[in-house]
């Protein structure tokens, strides 16, 4: 599992005292393509060069110094006002009938309806898109 | 009418990215007519005000400054647009800032970066040493810090007299500080976020950013409140207050946070810090040293969670509804991947893809959950240190005076935010209100500030020793050059 492996190889290199731990650069290995792929997928979004790349991974190691930070026995925090109760107002409607507006900022569109292209076609592979990861 | 040609002739300094010449126009007649009748709308008649671009205002292109809304006119004004328009403010345009207000140096947008208008100034331009003479005289010109940089240079250089800014990671108080103007983060809850682009859902709040902290207090009296559009807005009672002097400061306790002393700190703010502790431990205050033992993680949380949550928000861009759309068609996933390529520049991309990949089930419990864990160790810190009887924290706002473009561009936007934030971060994760008081002027002429950080939701404690420490510092006015124009008639309220 990713899960376990990753975190036997950050136990091996924690030192005892770490100054400037966010200047620290750590060894970690590269991501697979196949996340690469799966993200692009996910966001929609491209990395574009190995500029795009480099900049994930980097991140990905700055991130892991929240490991250093014991945190057995914390709850994660959703929000700093958890101890309040959230307003829910009445299931009344009060505004709306603003079709024309909304439909304003839309490029394509046919009598009241947003126009998109057909939905079930999947986007290509990997090989046949036009990303950078086909060259990786 | 003058704001509007001193926002003409501060073109250079990119501040805005719409000017509402006509609205603002009528706005400005109807208030006249309004005053003449003796009939004011309310404290902010008349007041000239500009707006960050993330923020809606119906009729006037929201670009957030990026290529996927470029064009996007709203339908509708934010909560706390309106608010300032019922009051009769009159809304002169809207600012620029980083896309998406990702950032610290308001660099990033697609309409160019902003210029500090004190790299302009008379104060800047004495203390800078003269380059060789084949350099352009104008490429030294410094950042304004970010992401509302805009709304600070407006603020600064005087074409208008308050801004609305938005605070996620120190967005309002770092530019703030290096422009010179009092930038007011309120609590997480008490102003309303219907209408601003969100960026963290769980730390964005409208920022303010005047050049006194009274003005401060007004425009958050008039903006604060539940709001029934944004269910995050707390359901207590907001009473606007004045601010009164305060002469007894001895009953305060200040805390100094010696975490706060973090690497980088340049030995200038240091020592502005320490005059500053001395300037309240000799007006009798007592002044303690604290400890927040997970600062230095704050900005590794952040960045977790601001990506993850980022990834989610920006997935509203589609191209479907409104903004950008491309003009790929073969399919409906690759009209939106081709839409997001073109419409996000590197920054946002990036951020969304880090998100995506810390919200991956495998890395989910590891880095997300984590993060959420460490967010309320640091806020648990600020409720021990508070608790202990401290009222107000004492710590600076950014670690140096503005730095050039030059400089600034050689490092990335992550490196430079994880480095800028890292003193006004740690407020935006436990919610907690803050201000940044413009203190000196460094030794290369730039303004530094010092930030106070206050217990949550009380803003009138905050405010009231922010402005006897304003009183005690006396901040010097920038001096623009005279092709400036007509600066001296427009002079501090």
């Amino acid at each position: 599992m990713l899960n376990c492996y990753l975190k036997g190889q950050q136990e091996h290199e924690r030192p005892e005292f770490i100054p400037y731990a966010h200047l620290r650069i750590r060894t970690k290995q590269k991501v697979t393509v196949e996340v690469l792929d799966h993200l692009e997928h996910l966001a929609l979004v491209d990395f574009r060069d190995s500029e795009g790349v480099e900049r994930l991974q980097k991140a990905i190691q700055f991130a892991d110094q929240l490991h250093e930070v014991n945190t057995d026995g914390v709850e994660p925090m959703d929000s700093v006002l958890e101890d309040r109760c959230l307003y829910l107002r009445e299931d009344d409607v009060t505004e709306g009938n603003c079709t024309e507006e909304l439909l304003k900022n839309a490029r394509e569109k046919v009598e009241e309806y947003f126009v998109a292209p057909p939905g079930n076609i999947p986007l290509p592979k990997l090989e046949e898109r036009e990303t950078f990861l086909k060259g990786s | 009418q003058r704001c509007l040609s001193l926002i003409k002739s501060t073109k250079f300094l990119n501040a805005y990215i719409t000017v509402a010449e006509e609205t603002a126009l009528k706005q400005a007649e109807e208030s006249e007519k309004r005053y003449k009748r003796g009939q004011p709308l309310g404290v902010l008649d008349g007041i000239p005000i500009a707006v960050k671009d993330n923020f809606n205002t119906a009729g006037i292109e929201t670009t957030c400054a990026s290529n996927m809304l470029k064009g996007y006119i709203s339908p509708y004004n934010a909560t706390v647009v309106q608010k300032l328009l019922d009051q009769g403010a009159v809304l002169l345009g809207k600012t620029n800032l980083d896309e998406f207000a990702m950032g610290s140096g308001s660099t990033d947008g697609v309409f160019g970066p902003v210029r500090n208008p004190w790299s302009y100034s008379r104060q800047y331009k004495e203390k800078s040493v003269p380059k060789s003479h084949s350099e352009d005289k104008d490429s030294n010109w410094v950042i304004t810090g970010g992401s509302s940089g805009g709304s600070a240079a407006a603020v600064s250089s005087f074409t208008c007299f308050a801004a609305l800014g938005s605070d996620t990671g120190g967005s309002t108080r770092n530019p703030a500080a290096h422009c010179g103007v009092v930038g007011l983060k309120p609590t997480y809850g008490l102003i309303s976020r219907h209408g601003l682009i969100p960026l963290v859902n769980s730390m964005d709040v409208p920022g303010i950013l005047t050049r006194c902290v009274d003005d401060a207090a007004v425009v958050l009296g008039s903006l604060a409140g539940h709001d029934p559009k944004d269910s995050t807005t707390i359901q207590d009672n907001f009473k606007p207050f004045e601010l009164s002097d305060l002469t007894d400061v001895s009953k305060l306790s200040i805390g100094i946070p010696k975490e706060y002393h973090a690497p980088g700190l340049s030995s200038e703010i240091l020592a502005l810090w320490s005059k500053a502790a001395d300037l309240f431990k000799n007006a009798g205050a007592k002044v303690i040293e604290v400890s927040l033992p997970h600062t230095r993680y704050s900005i590794v949380c952040y960045h977790v969670l601001c990506t993850a949550e980022v990834a989610s928000n920006m997935a509203r861009f589609d191209g479907l509804e409104y903004g950008h759309r491309s003009d790929m068609n073969k399919s409906t996933e690759s009209m939106y991947a081709a839409t997001r390529r073109e419409g996000f520049n590197d920054v946002v991309r990036g951020r969304i893809l880090s998100g995506n990949y810390f919200l991956l089930k495998q890395n989910y419990e590891n880095y997300f959950i984590k993060a959420q864990k460490v967010r309320r160790l640091i806020a648990n810190d600020f409720v021990k240190v508070f608790g202990s009887g401290v009222d107000i924290l004492l710590t600076p706002t950014t670690l140096s005076d503005a730095i050039p473009y030059m400089e600034f561009i050689k490092e990335d936007n992550r490196t430079r935010s994880a480095q800028d934030d890292i003193l006004t971060q740690a407020a935006n994760m436990a919610g907690l209100p803050a201000i940044n008081v413009p203190t000196a002027l460094s030794e290369r002429g730039l303004p530094v500030g010092l930030q106070f950080i206050g217990r949550s939701f009380q803003e009138k404690q905050l405010l009231t020793v922010a402005k006897w420490f304003e009183k005690q510092v006396k901040f010097p006015m920038i001096q623009l050059d005279e092709h400036n124009g007509n600066l001296k008639q427009i002079s501090k309220p």
